[in-house]
């Protein structure tokens, strides 16, 4: 009973594992009855990194007669610590994908229609080539754009950059972590950067703002967590929905979604207030104590009730219990902070009540992260250009973004958008945009107006059906890639080796990077004689042993003072070189210098609908995975959270299926079941993201679930930075079989 | 007590349901598609917002008084090393007696081979050399102990001792080695 309900029969054709006869082997007849041997063990086993999300986990490799048996968690390495999260642990469902794109393929009917013709790589660069060519000589580089996301990405990078276009996006940036980065920067002089500097194991509070650790797999912070529940820290999670981390929580805070500044602010209100705050440490290394303190008077846990719905009671006792554990209170920055255009704002309320607890550079709070400096492969420098990015109308516009801004490229491909629309042609480097950036119509009108686009991925994604050319990248378990050396606890560097060779005819980035440079008259920029070589040389010039690191797949170096208090420097750069509660550079740019919170725009759902908010579930990273067969054994399709009440005046059941419409009258492609659950606020509901897909060739997942990208079509943008604030849309239910009348 | 006898303890107060024990069970033990030797199971209690969620990692309890031994008409099914509960493939007809006889829903037929399987405790890890179970080592909660309940040195001993906790089905008099910390 229990375990069907959790785990649902699926068919997985030609990917099926080992079989079953042949590969085991009875091992010892001692107890009458052999048992047998399941026989996964490798008989190579290949140190690496993962990629099925973006945390770089070490993995080691099991292979046996030449097929990757299992993954297993490289216990040398620091961010694994030889466990793995479910995705990492399921790895194999992406190499041996049936879906997987297998050849080159050049676009032989109108675009969008899906009609390919495969054909060699040789055909396929010299298309790719001919057109970066004709853009640079017809608009200039500028007009040629790369939106990337992965790790591999880091080669095609290189490849623009050499190229001379600015024009390079992630939408990991405005659409995800660049919030966070920009307000904490503003407050301590430096981001937070990935791997996250988060001290969660030694924190003796712990508190978590939207932020569903548990759901969010990223295996150390999970790992860190399940540390201090055990240490017994005091958890406060601050969530719409009751998490998984809700549950692990002393408090669960049900806020009104739209309304967390509220509570930060009345947070700062009582610490500030009860002189709870860390005094010596904001005298050593703040500035603008005096009118923060002034700032925030106004702002008490009465003032917060009404608009986040939280009691004055409660605020206060929270906001002691953060006192008492202080320095060790970390109030965590969140990661994917991208939810109602004031995010910047948002987290530098954050950053600011992190620093009245003394956390930062603190035990508990946010250690002082070290790395391994590992010299670049001597190639030519990058041809200078003044070229700006076509990212915004003018550079004075979002003045601090410090990367460009995903949306703003797509928008600049559409005449009349921005300026004068100078991108014409695009490289997608995994990243599938019309489930990334907000408003997927306006995605696939500027596809429309593109001269050029070529897609390199491993599935056959969205966007690849709306490709000229497509590049089939092997796996991360088919190739290796740059080294990574991350700013982490201890510094280290990591290698990704080639654990298999590339199925079918998929070629790894590093070499399509290079075939595509040495075409466009480049090649002076790509010396290496393949990755590993690139690899090799980088490693030797650090002066570490390439044996080791082969052996190993990891390299760790001696660890720094990672606190203030054993030695680690505090070191701020900001102008003032000291945590700016109060901030002149936002001030000097006509924003609020110290953050405020306006109820009045916050936008309330209008009758009969409810706020979207998305998520994660653990075995998923977002529509990257949902293909993955293996993975989705566990979960396969997401389901709509409906609060308990509102089901019933909807007369909605448990497992009923309904399609979502939003306020512009945009309804989901797929219908959903409904999850009727008391876990979530009456005032939202809750999907799941990267369901719903709608590219045919995904045959597992198309069709599966709903997509709820494509009922974000109003995001409100952060004036700050440029941030696509999504949160910002309601949905109602429609009946499945509402499907015909539609 | 001499005999060594193997079970395990799941911290409910730890596990996040990530079922990366599920995967890595799957791919260590060659499961077959479709099926699990492990699951999830959470339990919600309350309303709005005054919410409990209990999580715990689910498998085969390797009971002492295994139902499904008793009932296998062809001693298939057996106490194995450390008193965990095997089948031998080559003696399982697949009756399914067994199955409607587990009260934890814990056997399955594999469809590759028509016969019974489940959860071995990984045997063929413990009892070769490597001290943990597949579900264990990739745990990143490290919420998966596993030992030996007879040793009252081992660390699912003290863990029994020391913290509250509870076996599933307690009254059904299958004396389970699988237990949950509260
Ligand atoms: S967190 Fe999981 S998916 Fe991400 S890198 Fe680590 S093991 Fe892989
Ligand atoms: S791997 Fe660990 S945390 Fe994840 S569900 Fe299994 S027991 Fe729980
Ligand atoms: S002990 Fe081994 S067989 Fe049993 S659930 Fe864990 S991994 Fe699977």
């Amino acid at each position: 009973m229990k375990r069907r309900q959790f785990i649902r029969v699926g068919s997985y054709g030609a990917a099926g594992a080992a079989v079953a006869g042949g590969l085991t082997t009875d091992w010892y007849g001692r107890y009458g009855n052999p048992i047998a041997d399941p026989g996964t063990d490798g008989d190579r086993v290949v140190p690496s990194f993962c990629e099925l999300c973006f945390w770089k986990c070490g993995i080691l490799a099991h292979v046996k007669d030449g097929r990757v048996t299992k993954i297993k968690g490289n216990p040398k390495d620091p961010l694994s610590n030889g466990h793995l999260c479910p995705r990492g642990a399921g790895g194999t469902g992406l190499l041996y994908d049936p879906d997987r794109l297998k050849k080159p393929m050049i676009r032989r009917d109108e675009r969008g229609s899906q009609v390919f013709e495969e054909v060699s790589w040789d055909a396929a660069l010299n298309e790719v080539g001919e057109n970066f060519e004709r853009i640079k000589a017809e608009h200039g580089a500028g007009a040629l754009a790369l939106f990337s996301h992965g790790y591999g990405g880091s080669w095609m990078k290189h490849l623009f950059k050499a190229y001379g276009s600015p024009n390079i996006a992630a939408p990991s940036y405005a659409q995800c972590r660049g919030p966070r980065e920009v307000g904490f920067d503003l407050t301590f002089g430096s981001g937070i950067g990935s791997p996250e500097n988060t001290d969660i194991r030694n924190a003796r509070c712990l508190v978590l703002i939207g932020s569903h650790l548990g759901e969010n797999m990223h295996n150390t912070q999970v790992q860190d967590f399940a540390d201090a529940i055990r240490n017994g820290a005091d958890i406060i999670t601050v969530d719409p929905r009751h998490s998984v981390a809700a549950s692990k929580s002393r408090w669960w805070l049900p806020i009104k979604p739209g309304t967390d500044t509220a509570l930060l602010l009345a947070w700062m209100n009582v610490i500030i207030g009860e002189g709870l705050y860390d005094r010596e440490y904001i005298e050593t290394y703040a500035y603008g104590f005096e009118q923060l303190a002034e700032h925030v008077k106004a702002f008490t846990p009465e003032w917060a009730y009404p608009r986040t719905g939280i009691e004055p009671d409660v605020i206060r006792r929270t906001a002691r219990a953060m006192g008492a554990a202080r320095p060790a209170t970390l109030v965590h920055p969140g990661r994917h902070v991208t939810w109602y255009g004031d995010d910047t704002q948002r987290s530098r309320a954050i950053a600011i009540l992190n620093a009245l607890l003394g956390s930062w550079g603190r035990k508990g709070g946010f250690f002082v992260p070290s790395h391994l400096s590992i010299p670049p492969y001597e190639y030519p420098g990058y041809l200078p250009h003044d070229d700006q990015a076509a990212d915004r109308p003018a550079p004075s516009d979002f003045p601090l973004a410090d990367q460009v801004l995903a949306q703003g490229v797509c928008d600049a491909t559409i005449p009349g958008v921005v300026g004068d629309s100078r991108i014409k042609a695009w490289m997608v480097y995994g990243s599938n945009l019309p489930t990334t950036l907000p408003d997927p119509e306006n995605t696939f009108k500027a596809i429309q107006e593109l001269d050029f686009l070529v897609t390199v991925d491993v599935l056959p994604a969205e966007i690849v059906g709306w490709s000229d050319v497509v590049l089939p990248e092997a796996t991360y378990l088919e190739r290796c890639d740059e080294l990574y050396a991350p700013w982490w606890r201890e510094p280290y560097v990591a290698v990704r080796q080639e654990v298999v060779p590339p199925m079918y005819d998929s070629k790894p980035g590093w070499w399509i990077a290079r075939e595509l440079g040495s075409r466009i008259g480049l090649p002076e920029f790509f010396p290496w004689k393949d990755s590993e070589e690139y690899a090799k040389t980088r490693l030797e010039a650090a002066g570490l042993d390439c044996d080791v690191m082969r052996e190993d797949g990891v390299i760790v170096g001696k660890p720094g003072p990672l606190y203030f208090e054993e030695g680690a420097l505090p070191e701020f750069y900001t102008d003032s070189g000291k945590i700016e509660l109060y901030s002149p550079r936002l001030a000097a740019l006509g924003f609020d210098p110290m953050p405020t919170y306006d109820h009045s725009a916050l936008e309330e759902p209008p009758e009969g609908y409810y706020r979207l908010l998305f998520g994660r579930a653990p075995v998923h990273t977002f529509g990257r995975t949902t293909n993955n067969r293996l993975l989705s054994e566990v979960y396969r399709e997401n389901e709509v959270w409906v609060n308990r009440d509102v089901a019933r005046r909807w007369g909605l059941e448990d497992g009923e299926r309904v399609f979502l419409q939003n306020q512009d009258g945009k309804r989901s492609s797929f219908s959903a079941p409904v999850k009727v659950t008391g876990r979530i606020r009456p005032d939202a509901v809750y999907v799941v993201h990267g369901y719903g897909r709608r590219a045919p060739k995904l045959r597992f997942v198309h069709g599966k679930g709903i997509d709820d990208n494509e009922l974000i079509t109003r995001y409100k943008v952060d004036p700050i930075m440029g941030g696509t604030g999504m949160n910002v849309n309601f949905v109602t239910f429609l009946r499945a079989d509402a499907e015909e009348v539609a | 007590m001499s005999a060594v006898s193997y079970g395990m303890v799941v911290d409910t107060r730890t596990c996040v349901a990530c079922a990366a024990c599920v995967i890595a069970c799957k791919t260590e033990n060659d499961v077959a598609d479709g099926f699990s030797r492990d699951w999830i199971f959470t339990a919600t209690s309350g309303s709005f917002p005054n919410l409990e969620m209990e999580i715990r990692s689910e498998r085969c309890n390797h009971c002492e008084d295994a139902p499904c031994v008793s009932v296998c008409p062809t001693g298939a099914s057996h106490y194995g090393p450390g008193g965990t509960v095997q089948v031998t493939e080559s003696k399982c007809t697949g009756c399914k007696a067994c199955i409607a006889a587990c009260p934890y829903d814990a056997r399955f037929i594999d469809p590759r081979t028509g016969s019974i399987d489940k959860c071995t405790f990984c045997v063929h890890r413990v009892e070769n050399g490597t001290p943990t179970t597949a579900c264990q080592e990739v745990c990143p909660t490290k919420s998966i102990y596993f030992g030996d309940l007879a040793d009252p040195e081992s660390e699912v001993s003290r863990l029994l001792q020391e913290r509250q906790a509870y076996a599933l089905l307690p009254d059904a008099g299958t004396r389970p080695k699988h237990f949950f910390l509260k």
